[in-house]
């Protein structure tokens, strides 16, 4: 009998505990810190103190936001979320969790750059939604219905977050998710985050982008290729937020015939790689999931690392669930 | 105490990948209602310069005495006061023997009757002033400013600039002094060396009878200080140096060689006294280690501190790399404005300096900036200055001719006015 202890208290639980003896955890749903990751404590220079406005006593350096670089593994799936090279700020978030025997839930979040405190309003969005996820995947909602039910309450919780008279600079942001139960996936998603399904048959993306570009491209009036250097290439026609006059996500769902990896990200990953078979030639073979989402941010920073970039790679494993 | 210091930054924090070069402009002002310094705490000396040359014309002997009189009326009740008499060597004239004595009606009366006594003979010697000065004011036991006033219309010959040197060493940060040059017989450099290393101000009075008027705003203005003693503490990153911290406004002074270290990364700098209502700039220039792009720095942190260490205001200067040209490029006009005065007064210095040497042509081209500079930046002040010592052809682009004859007395109020700033659309 495999030994599991309690990732709340560390208490010794049975594979067949639904709750922990001890502190009472639900275990059968293990999922990323509410809020984001906890502050760094020390500088990058190795000073510990920091003045009340957050700068090292050593270097002067404004002290790591937690979020400039988060890390998370559950088992059978991680992410990492990283800020980049060039922006000040990681505006990123990324949050998952698993129902033990039913499946997986996974979100990530763009704040939009040009929106107030957006860092804010992509944290906001993708711990209210993977929270309806995770309820959904445990009490087999369907999924499609479950991530509508999601973008909704993100969206509201984000709308939540605006000043009153200032809807044009409303936080904001954009959403993908997948829910993996029961051998089928659910992409849902609204602005230009994206998901790809990577398999050892071949690489393919599953959204399509909320934006202008796009959409002149889907009725032809850019090519593909005119698009990406068009200026208008990552204004969004969709996102979350006050502002948003959302009516719900775009939404995909096929089975999952054969093992294979899902990856949802932000353009931080996918300026620098937009082809699925870009994303399939730099991908590690035969690595956990984290060591697949390190080396794809790797891939961006070592690109340039323009933004902030989010990778979540979810394993499918083909015929039974996660 | 009783005054509220603020410190307030101008800069653009944003610079381009890899540079170093931090620079920033430190507006300190010091608010409230305080009662100026109690009168007890207050000391003001009064050095009067009675060698020979004071004789002639016999007018000037005379508006020194009459500015020093007007000086000691302004004295407040209470403010403890003395009157040195220097020459070659320099003496209390009054109180008699020791020391300081309060300012009353009768102490006044006394010590104008000794200022009406004085007579003219010997020579000059102004380290020894001050070396009295600092032995006079020792005996001080008041919390409030050490002020003096150097009244002087000669050079300093009877001891070497070596001397002089050694004496403003010793005796710096323990008073200030106002220095006045009277007439045109007076070397304006020396005055401002004496000046700067005592935190205080330089002027000429070309004519003696503006004495009166200036004294008595000079005490005013030394009685009106609230605060003694305050220093500007910089607090600096790990691989950083202070490159420059210089008074920008409302004069020129540079404090960078007046540092002292006052913990691990930290120096202070002295500002001397302060009054309510008053408000200086300073302009820092920090070199830091680059961090990467996106990266925020604390460059420097500037508190402005009591002698008892209490920290009375501060003010952080930020340094964040972009690569975005139009936040790197953008110029903070606070910065690019007070540069533009510390050289507009380095170009009338050097140009005064070269005229006197006899090269006409690095004159011209330097008194010749001067004056595109004041043309640009609005000094109408400094311009009618310039103007009486070059000819004006064009002042936009700083065609100049120097005139062939220019009066002592307009040479030196230029060299001595060209420290003299302006601040940011202050007019």
């Amino acid at each position: 009998m495999s030994m599991e202890t309690c990732p709340e208290c560390a208490a010794a639980v049975s594979p067949q505990d639904r709750f922990c003896e001890q502190c009472g955890r639900n275990l059968r749903v293990q999922r990323t810190t509410v809020g984001g990751p906890e502050a760094a404590a020390r500088c990058a220079c190795g000073g510990e103190s920091f003045d009340a406005d957050g700068f090292c006593g050593s270097c002067g350096r404004a002290r790591p936001s937690a979020r400039d670089r988060v890390e998370f593994v559950l088992p059978g799936l991680a992410g990492v979320s990283d800020r980049g090279k060039r922006r000040q700020r990681n505006e990123d978030s990324m949050a998952f969790g698993r129902v033990r025997g039913r499946g997986v839930a996974a979100v990530v979040c763009d704040g939009v750059a040009s929106s107030e405190r957006a860092e804010q309003a992509s944290q906001v969005a993708v711990d209210t939604a993977v929270d309806v996820l995770l309820t959904a995947v445990q009490s087999g909602t369907d999924p499609e219905a479950a991530t509508r039910d999601a973008v909704l309450a993100a969206d509201a919780a984000v709308a939540r977050l605006a000043r009153p008279g200032a809807e044009e600079v409303a936080p904001s942001c954009t959403f993908v998710s997948a829910v993996v139960a029961d051998d089928t996936a659910t992409v849902g998603w609204v602005g230009d985050s994206r998901a790809y399904l990577v398999a050892e048959a071949g690489a393919a993306r599953l959204t399509t982008d909320d934006t202008w570009a796009a959409q002149l491209v889907a009725e032809g009036v850019l090519t593909e290729e005119e698009a990406l250097t068009d200026r208008r290439a990552h204004v969004l026609s969709r996102w979350l937020g006050a502002d948003s006059g959302l009516d719900g996500p775009q939404a995909v769902t096929f089975r999952v015939e054969t093992p294979g990896l899902l990856v949802l990200c932000s353009d931080g990953l996918w300026n620098y790689l937009p082809e699925p078979e870009d994303l399939l030639a730099v991908l590690p073979r035969g690595v956990p999931p984290i060591e697949v989402a390190r080396e794809l941010v790797e891939v961006a920073l070592k690109s340039g690392g323009h933004d902030n970039i989010t990778v979540v790679v979810v394993t499918l494993r083909g015929g039974h669930g996660a | 105490m009783g005054l509220d210091f603020g410190v307030e930054v101008f800069q653009n924090e944003y610079l381009p990948e890899g540079e170093a070069r931090v620079d920033a402009i430190l507006t300190v002002s010091a608010t409230g209602t305080a009662a100026p310094v109690p009168v007890e705490g207050a000391a003001e000396v009064l050095i009067i310069d009675t060698s020979g040359s004071m004789r002639y014309p016999p007018t000037k002997l005379a508006a020194a005495k009459q500015a020093t009189e007007v000086a000691i009326d302004t004295l407040r009740d209470g403010v403890v006061f003395a009157v040195v008499q220097g020459t070659d060597e320099a003496e209390v004239v009054y109180p008699r023997g020791s020391g300081l004595v309060a300012a009353s009606p009768q102490t006044r009366a006394a010590a104008k009757q000794a200022v009406a006594r004085l007579r003219a003979d010997g020579g000059t010697a102004m380290g020894r002033w001050l070396l009295l000065a600092d032995r006079v004011l020792a005996t001080h036991t008041g919390s409030g400013p050490r002020h003096a006033i150097l009244l002087t219309d000669g050079q300093n010959q009877h001891e070497t600039p070596q001397q002089l040197g050694r004496t403003l060493d010793k005796v710096a940060g323990r008073f200030t002094v106002d220095c006045r040059g009277v007439g045109t017989d007076w070397e304006v450099s020396e005055l401002r060396r004496i000046s700067e290393a005592m935190l205080g101000t330089v002027d000429i009075v070309a004519d003696p009878a503006w004495l009166a008027e200036d004294f008595r705003a000079m005490t005013a203005a030394a009685m009106g200080k609230a605060v003694a003693d305050v220093s500007l503490r910089l607090w600096t990153p790990e691989g950083a140096e202070v490159v420059f911290l210089k008074q920008a406004a409302p004069g020129l002074l540079d404090l960078t060689g007046r540092r002292t270290e006052s913990g691990v990364r930290t120096g202070d700098y002295p500002t001397g006294a302060w009054a309510g209502g008053e408000s200086r700039d300073y302009h820092l220039c920090v070199r830091v280690k680059p961090a990467k792009v996106g990266d925020r720095m604390l460059a420097a942190r500037a508190s402005l501190v009591s002698p008892g260490g209490d920290v009375l205001g501060q003010g952080r200067v930020l340094a964040v790399w972009t690569d975005d040209t139009a936040l790197s490029t953008r110029i903070s006009p606070e910065v690019a404005h007070h540069t533009g005065q510390a050289e507009l007064a380095s170009a009338i210095q050097e140009g005064l300096e070269a005229r006197k040497a006899g090269d006409a042509e690095t004159a011209t081209a330097r008194l010749g900036r001067a004056v595109k500079l004041a043309h640009e930046s609005g000094r109408t002040d400094t311009a009618k200055l310039l103007a009486k010592v070059v000819e004006v052809q064009d002042p936009a682009t700083g065609t100049v001719r120097l005139r062939a004859r220019v009066a002592d007395a307009d040479e030196m109020t230029l060299d001595t006015r060209s420290t003299v700033t302006r601040r940011v659309g202050k007019g």
